[in-house]
């Protein structure tokens, strides 16, 4: 993983950005960051950031859109809320990286060669279609998109003892009225 | 007292099946028999609501909707699934635009939902609905001689603030030790396992999960138990990575509190799943079979 370092020009800024993380987020309290540090210092996974949470507000702040919506930051996000519990300034934090993860997502900038967003648009994809989820199958669909074929290697002998404990099923799980789920996720969609 | 409907969520039917299997006789014999949320789907976890939050509250407006038709509120022991649905109870409930829209379009699909619904975990409602006296009368067997570390994870404790305190709650150690089970003083009981991306990303999923274990060993506990199936998940596949790291092996049991329970009301151990433990669980019965005296 590596750190990005540009030097931006105000002209690459987004002044509206805020606004719509503002928006996205239900989080009006953004620009109330006093900057404490105590966000980054209550995250677990703060270490493996490319920029941590405390500046991942100040970027937003600052209308650092690219840099934000590319980072890995919200994807390391592990939704514990911690930091959104202990914000003095009652800001939203794990809604604001649900935001920005959705944001990149729409835009398509997310980054592409890491695991996670593929694992949750795959996640997401298939239990829209069949209503349920079923991990093998999700695994599998995940090593295929992120072309991980050692990864499923890896993963075999943990498949194999769950299946020993009657813990992993082969079957494709699915609810009955999926033509009312698939249609309810439509209009959602189209009238939002 | 409203009835409870039983949401299971797509965990509890794969990877934590001894979940369910304890939970329910677990229920049951306190005279609560759990009906199925029928045609029930997935809540979409982390994993929808970071990928589009209309579509993530649709989907959990929908269970909503089946609740409130069946006029129960929602009994969830998943913690992912407790915290999505009441994340999009709240949105739904908001009063806003959007929110307005989709209650509109589930209203056309015959999935009207007036926001009648409260959410629970089934340690919230033994705890504070059935109550540890009603649990004690049914102990048939004290479970004296373990020590038992509980874990409580993320989602259930925070955000919302209504199952018990955000960084050191005690319920499930209060339901433990009702059983004559001791617990330790556990401070890491709410830090993160690394949710859904512990399976992904090793290095961070080990470390996590390595701090939660290592305090508990270091508290002397036999085994620890947890509320949530994505916590035990993690909590125990993590352990052949952490050796591998760290070279510290743990055989730490990771167990849900509902198998204990049955236990302790005198199921057979062989029907609450013991056996679908990763991790060997001889430490504990061998504690038991010492330590254990009947009432
Ligand atoms: S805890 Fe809140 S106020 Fe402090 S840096 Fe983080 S976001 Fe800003
Ligand atoms: S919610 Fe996300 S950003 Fe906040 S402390 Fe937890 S992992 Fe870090």
């Amino acid at each position: 993983m590596e750190t990005q370092e540009k030097v931006y020009y105000e002209e690459e800024l987004n002044p509206e950005f805020l606004d719509t993380i503002k928006e996205l987020s239900h989080s009006n309290e953004i620009d109330r960051c006093i900057q404490c540090g105590t966000c980054s210092s209550s995250c677990p996974d703060a270490a493996y950031m490319d920029f941590t949470p405390r500046k991942i507000i100040a970027l937003t702040k600052g209308g650092f859109e690219e840099t934000v919506l590319k980072s890995f930051t919200p994807w390391l996000c592990a939704s514990c809320y911690n930091c959104q519990v202990r914000c003095p300034s009652q800001i939203k934090i794990t809604d604001v990286m649900y935001a920005i993860k959705r944001k990149a997502i729409q835009e398509n900038v997310y980054p592409s060669r890491f695991p996670i967003p593929v694992m949750y648009k795959e996640m997401h994809k298939i239990l829209t279609k069949n209503g349920r989820s079923s991990e093998l199958w999700l695994m599998l669909n995940l090593y295929l998109k992120t072309l991980n074929p050692i990864g499923l290697i890896k993963m075999a002998p943990l498949g194999l003892k769950l299946m020993k404990t009657g813990r992993m099923s082969l079957k494709k799980e699915s609810i009955k009225n999926k033509k009312q789920l698939k249609k309810l996720l439509k209009a959602v969609k189209e009238n939002t | 007292m409203k009835e409870y409907i039983y949401y299971p969520g797509c965990s509890v039917k794969t990877n934590a099946k001894h979940y369910e299997e304890s939970v329910l006789p677990v229920f049951k014999i306190l005279g609560m028999e759990l009906q199925e949320l029928p045609d029930w789907n997935c809540c979409g976890a982390t994993a929808s609501m970071s990928v589009d939050e209309e579509k993530a509250a649709a989907i959990n407006g929908r269970l909503l909707s089946i609740a409130e038709k069946a006029q129960k509120d929602i009994i969830a022991p998943c913690a992912a699934c407790y915290l999505s649905l009441k994340k999009a109870n709240q949105f739904l409930k908001e009063n806003s635009e959007d929110s307005e829209k989709i209650l509109k379009e589930m209203k056309k699909l015959d999935l009207e939902y007036k926001g009648t619904v409260q959410v629970k975990h089934p340690v919230e409602v033994l705890l504070k609905e059935i109550g540890v006296d009603v649990i004690k009368e049914k102990v048939q067997q004290k479970l004296n001689g373990i020590k038992i570390a509980s874990y409580y994870g993320c989602q259930v404790v925070r955000p919302f603030e209504d199952f018990d305190d955000m960084d050191y709650p005690e319920s499930m150690d209060m339901l433990v030790q009702s059983l004559g089970v001791e617990t330790v003083d556990f401070t890491a009981k709410t830090k993160c396992c690394g949710g859904a991306l512990t399976a992904n990303l090793e290095e961070l999923g080990a470390r996590l999960n390595y701090i939660i274990l290592k305090e508990a060993q270091k508290k002397g506990a036999d085994a620890i138990v947890t509320l949530c199936p994505l916590c035990l998940f993690n909590l125990e596949v993590t352990q052949d990575n952490i050796s591998k790291i760290y070279d510290e092996d743990f055989k730490m049991p990771i167990l849900f509190f509902s198998q204990l329970m049955g236990l302790a009301f005198g199921l057979p151990k062989e029907e609450l799943g013991f056996s679908r433990s990763l991790i060997p669980t001889k430490q504990i019965w061998n504690k038991i079979e010492i330590g254990g005296t009947n009432v």
